[in-house]
């Protein structure tokens, strides 16, 4: 391609994985305890990452493609049903 | 009908999973209630900041609605010149949403803010604060607090943070509201309300960053909420003019339900080293300033 067929504003496609799977970044992964949640959803509002799925049902699960292991989901619960191991 | 986690859209519509913010970042969880109470008809406009690099880089984006990038003072000034092309197509459906940090706003952009303020821009301008210039390494700003430690103020600021809500509301535009990323239904409320007044809309976004205020980050909403139960960080809105306290700050106005703000400071290695001293001139700060909050409160003010 020559320089003259660039785009003269350089114009991004959106895509999931920008920067590709942010689960690796992770120290510490987060393990919900399905029959502690109660659906309040509270991890699911939180999460920077949106890697936290919230299915018809209202129930949650993780994308461990992408969520990077902060914690946030696990603090904020309110009946612990979230804990944090290490990665192996 | 009223606005409650239940209700939000399941869907991401803004901000998708893979994007290159920090763990524990405060920017994703705003955009992703920006885009979840907006909607698809949203078009944002970011300056240099962390969101720019957060997006993701040429030729991906991380961001489903059309976003601008812009130079650092133009934010308010592009997005204005949005608005207006808007209205002469006559597309009357469009949100146009500056998303700036608090350098773009508070110093940088504040002539650009001020100007499309004072015209009454059809647009929804969001600061979102994390109180430093946090892409460029955790500089201060006019936005940083008393006292906080930065890499250009390592015995701690010694001045006073900007109130830029405030200096917005002297606009005289339809409405202003400052937010915190510990409380996500009230900023949702606010954008909800901002995105059905025609004009000039600001919120101001309380967005505790773990990298620039060092601490853990699945600490941040409650560092978020503690900015606000210690009545640091008052919720509020001036709606034509009239200013109310929200959410939980209407129950602050009562002395002995606010949180000591030494709880707030400790919790954050950006005021490590402070003394008792400088927790009483906070202490004396939060008294003041809700002898103020008290007098506003249900009256009109501007
Ligand atoms: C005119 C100009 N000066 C300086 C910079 C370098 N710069 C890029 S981002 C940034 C920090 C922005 O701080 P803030 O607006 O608070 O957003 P944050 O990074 O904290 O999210 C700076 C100084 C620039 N891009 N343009
Ligand atoms: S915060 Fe806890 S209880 Fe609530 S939905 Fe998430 S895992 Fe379930
Ligand atoms: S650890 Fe952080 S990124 Fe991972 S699911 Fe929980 S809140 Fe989201
Ligand atoms: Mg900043």
């Amino acid at each position: 391609m020559s320089v003259r067929q660039l785009p003269i504003i350089p114009i991004s496609t959106p895509r999931i994985g920008a920067v590709g799977k942010t689960g690796k970044w992770r120290i510490f992964k987060p393990i919900i305890k399905q029959d502690k949640c109660v659906k309040c959803l509270q991890c699911w509002l939180y999460c920077p990452d949106a890697a936290i799925i919230r299915d018809e049902n209202d129930n949650v699960t993780v994308n461990y493609d992408y969520c990077k292991g902060c914690g946030i989901c696990a603090h904020e619960c309110p009946v612990k049903a979230i804990e944090m191991v290490k990665e192996e | 009908m009223p606005l409650s986690i239940k209700n939000l859209p399941k869907e991401e519509i803004l901000l998708q999973p893979g994007h290159a913010a920090c763990p524990g970042c405060p920017i994703g969880i705003g955009l992703r209630i920006v885009g979840k109470v907006l909607g698809k008809r949203t078009v944002i406009v970011v300056p240099a900041c962390c969101t720019s690099i957060i997006q993701g880089p040429y030729p991906y984006s991380a961001i489903k609605v059309p976003l601008v990038n812009v130079i650092f003072a133009a934010s308010a000034a592009v997005a204005s010149g949005i608005a207006s092309a808007f209205e002469a197509m006559g597309v009357r459906d469009v949100n146009v949403v500056v998303w700036a940090g608090d350098g773009g706003t508070a110093d940088i952009g504040l002539q650009a803010l001020s100007g499309a303020a004072e015209r009454n821009d059809n647009i929804i301008y969001i600061c979102y604060d994390n109180e430093a210039y946090m892409n460029t390494g955790i500089q201060r700003s006019s936005s940083t607090p008393y006292k906080a430690w930065t890499t250009t103020t390592v015995t701690g600021k010694q001045e006073f943070k900007k109130n830029v809500p405030a200096i917005v509301a002297q606009h005289r535009i339809p409405y202003v509201a400052t937010a915190s990323i510990g409380y996500p239904l009230d900023f949702a409320e606010k954008l909800q309300k901002a995105s059905k007044i025609k004009g000039f809309k600001y919120i101001h976004l309380l967005a505790p960053c773990p990298v620039g205020w060092r601490f853990d980050p699945s600490l941040t909403i409650e560092v978020g909420k503690l900015a606000v139960l210690t009545g640091l960080w008052p919720l509020y809105e001036v709606e034509n003019g009239v200013f109310r306290l929200t959410s939980i700050s209407l129950g602050l106005l009562d002395k002995s339900r606010r949180v000591p703000v030494e709880k707030y400071l400790r919790l954050q290695g950006r005021f490590k080293h402070i003394t008792d001293e400088d927790i009483k001139v906070y202490e004396e700060y939060v008294d003041q300033l809700w002898e103020v909050l008290r007098k506003l409160h249900g009256k009109k003010i501007v």
